[in-house]
């Protein structure tokens, strides 16, 4: 069974939390782990084409999984009758909820792009920052701030922040007049913002204290925070989630599909992806995984707290509109950049 | 040398004159090929390195067969309708749309469609998504007619916008990546301009142009006096000298880039030197770096080589004696340097300035590095299409525009200063 997935210390989580679990529960099985995530799409075109797919699981991130299934490329998936229901027997379609972005994707688990704050420059007498919304408030919070060089997000957390329901976001983003709100609320801190474009910068600058509060992935944060002992906080409240996850290429042989079919229904239960959090900070895309998350398996911390989708980092939290921005990315990032500029 | 090789007795017999002249041709002949072997690795790697990347990128800003490619039919179907219709395309329209995309979906190439023309529309992502999950179960035979049941599925087909954009955009070659990398569009089928907050080329374009021309001033302004020092002071001060402008020049790129955002950053060196001093308050620190500011120290002092070095090869070959002449004659220091020394050094400051300004032009890494999005250059434009938005048609008309204006630009110098007047070394 040959597994494709990022590389790296995500991979290494899988291997742990459900791999290796997997492979000693079945003898003999040989497992080959590839890491070729990153070109998994045109690589599974190519395979398709001359018809020799020799990939059994591949793991991409939603906005691929959604790409794969419209090209056919990826099989579509039965939630309830094709993966594992929880622990109380919640079907697995409620128990994954709304990560079940398109009918091809099994989540695993939820990244996110959230704030982090500097805690030595919350000002005297003031309650560190909870939420994005702080980035805006200048007053209470002053210094500067990291934001990321691309509309998608940042649009959602100004009107987010400027008062607008969520489900009322996208549509408010449709008309000009809703840009143009977003546009001046972003205006109120574009002096005071430094604009990233690697994740990787944020932590940096909070590093320097260059900056006050920025946002970038939760990963990266809690790097600083718990292996580098930065005077780092976060404020949870309106993180963007992404998801990644498993797909199966569309056309595997009989035998095939089986063997992967069982593997993804152990490996995605709620058991195995509480398990893939002591390895890594992304949280388990099932609900009922969230309670039995317990600690790092070198660091010894509880990483509940450090999950993006621990019920108290959940607050105002939304998910990344895959479909809304696949039709509006272009448009609003070719004015994002106009307004960045001027 | 070659002929006396190939003919061993030459002084032998008497050679006729159209048989010297034979011999005379081949012998050249023979040297030509053997010069021609001997570039030929270069020839080739400027031919499979240069010139061929750049035809494609010149290609590529014009073409645009992928809707004719992918939409035959509907292409064809859409001659006959007129832009400015107010009434939807006929049905045989819709028609060849559900045959067309059938074919698409079968072949997987939709969605490559529907990237290409969100480009021009937002929403045809979606449009496109709906449409082929809805026509992979018609049977363009039986299930017409087609217009109402694909306005059903997306009220986008239902939309003028839509069939205008579709027509705009749907020729082999298009001119729509030089519209667009000038701020207009053809999204109606007819040219107009882009509203202002979705204008971002013309102001970068113009915005790289003046920066650079102020960065080759700098680098002149400060270049020209170390250029004089070199040419003029003892032999091993000069080398000694020499190494100092050339260090930095062999000094990695992103190393130079990063110890300018070390010193200029918020809480850099020199905002944490002027703090000690107490001429800046500890809150009210200097911006100095994601600016144009930091844009302009950081490549005045990266380009600063490329103006020293051909003005000091030029410097080294003027005389003193010619303003010892002028002194003598009664001029004084400024007048002797003015009028005789400068006139002389000119062909050095038109190298250095052509070369700085065109390598500041093209320039990417350090606006991206030390610029912000203030201090942003068409480059780094263009960078964002090719990686972030996937556009490659407006990586390459804008890219062109920008080859175009060098030319130009070198051509006009040409004519003004003349390039037989440009000395490098």
């Amino acid at each position: 069974m040959t597994v494709v997935s990022w590389g790296g210390a995500y991979q290494a989580s899988q291997v742990n939390a459900y791999i290796n679990p997997y492979v000693a529960a079945h003898p003999g099985l040989n497992v080959i782990t590839d890491e070729s995530s990153a070109d998994a799409v045109a690589r599974l075109r190519a395979m398709s084409e001359a018809g020799n797919v020799t990939w059994d699981l591949v793991d991409v991130v939603a906005s691929d999984a959604m790409r794969l299934c419209d090209e056919g490329l990826a099989m579509p998936i039965d939630a309830d009758t094709q993966l594992a229901p929880a622990p109380d027997g919640t079907p697995a379609s409620q128990d994954f909820g709304n990560t079940l972005v398109s009918e091809c994707f099994i989540p695993q688990i939820a990244y996110s792009t959230t704030f982090g704050y500097r805690t030595d420059m919350v000002p005297d007498g003031v309650a560190p920052p909870t939420d994005a919304c702080a980035v805006f408030d200048t007053a209470t919070y002053p210094g500067r701030r990291a934001l990321e060089r691309r509309p998608i997000g940042n649009m959602e957390w100004a009107l987010l922040c400027d008062g607008v329901p969520y489900d009322e976001v996208y549509t408010t983003l449709e008309t000009d007049e809703g840009v143009q709100r977003a546009f001046a609320m972003l205006d109120t801190i574009k002096a005071d913002t430094v604009w990233w474009t690697a994740g990787a910068e944020t932590p940096q600058l909070l590093a320097d204290g260059e900056v006050f509060m920025g946002s970038t992935y939760n990963g990266r944060l809690f790097a600083a925070i718990a292996e580098q002992h930065q005077p780092i906080g976060m404020a949870w409240g309106y993180q963007m989630l992404d998801l990644d996850g498993w797909i199966i290429p569309e056309g595997l042989p009989a035998d095939h599909l089986a063997r992967v079919m069982d593997f993804v229904y152990f490996a995605t239960d709620t058991q195995r992806l509480a398990d893939q959090a002591a390895y890594i900070s992304y949280g388990p895309a099932r609900a009922s995984s969230a309670p039995l998350v317990g600690n790092h398996a070198t660091l010894g911390i509880p990483m509940g707290p450090h999950m993006p989708t621990d019920p108290a980092n959940m607050t105002g939290a939304f998910l990344f509109n895959y479909t809304w921005w696949a039709d509006h990315r272009d448009e609003l990032d070719a004015r994002f950049q106009a307004w960045l500029a001027q | 040398m070659t002929s006396t090789a190939t003919d061993p007795h030459p002084s032998d017999e008497e050679l006729t004159g159209g048989e010297l002249k034979r011999r005379l041709a081949r012998a050249l002949r023979r040297q030509k090929i053997r010069a021609l072997l001997l570039i030929a690795p270069l020839l080739l790697f400027i031919l499979l390195g240069f010139i061929a990347p750049i035809g494609s990128m010149l290609f590529r800003s014009v073409e645009n067969n992928i809707v004719t490619d992918i939409m035959p039919n509907t292409v064809a179907a859409l001659q006959t309708w007129d832009v400015d219709s107010t009434e939807l395309p006929p049905e045989p329209v819709f028609r060849a749309v559900v045959q067309d995309i059938q074919v698409a979906a079968e072949q997987r190439t939709a969605m490559q469609l529907a990237r290409r023309m969100n480009f021009e529309v937002p929403g045809f992502t979606t449009l496109m998504r709906q449409t082929q999950r809805a026509v992979r179960r018609w049977d363009v035979e039986t299930d017409g007619p087609f217009r109402d049941q694909l306005i059903e599925v997306s009220s986008d087909w239902g939309d003028l916008h839509t069939w205008r954009a579709l027509k705009a955009y749907s020729s082999e070659y298009t001119s729509g990546y030089y519209l667009a990398a000038v701020d207009h569009t053809m999204v109606s089928g007819h040219i107009e301009p882009l509203p202002d907050d979705r204008s971002i080329h013309i102001m970068l374009f113009w915005r790289t142009a003046w920066m650079s021309a102020l960065i080759c001033f700098m680098t002149l302004l400060l270049g020209y006096p170390v250029a004089f020092l070199l040419a003029n002071v003892k032999e091993r001060y000069a080398n000694l000298l020499l190494i100092m402008v050339l260090l930095p020049f062999w000094t990695s790129l992103l190393v130079r880039t990063s110890s300018w955002k070390v010193l200029l950053q918020e809480q850099g060196v020199i905002n944490d030197f002027l703090v000690w001093l107490g001429l800046v308050a500890d809150d009210n620190r200097l911006s100095m770096i994601n600016n144009k500011f930091g844009v302009i120290v950081a490549m005045t002092h990266i380009l600063l080589p490329f103006m020293v070095l051909p003005l000091y090869s030029v410097m080294k070959t003027v005389p003193p004696s010619y303003v010892r002449a002028a002194k003598s004659l009664g001029a004084n220091d400024w007048t002797a340097f003015w009028r005789v020394y400068f006139p002389q050094s000119i062909p050095g400051i038109g190298a250095g300035a052509i070369l700085v300004f065109i390598i500041a032009v093209g320039y990417y890494i350090t606006p991206e590095l030390v610029g912000g999005p203030s201090g942003m250059f068409i480059s780094n434009r263009i960078a964002h299409q090719w990686y972030v938005s996937g556009n490659w048609g407006l990586v390459g008309a804008p890219g062109t525009i920008l080859l175009v204006a060098v030319l130009v630009l070198y051509w006009v110098y040409d004519r003004v200063v003349g390039i037989d007047n440009v000395k490098l070394g």
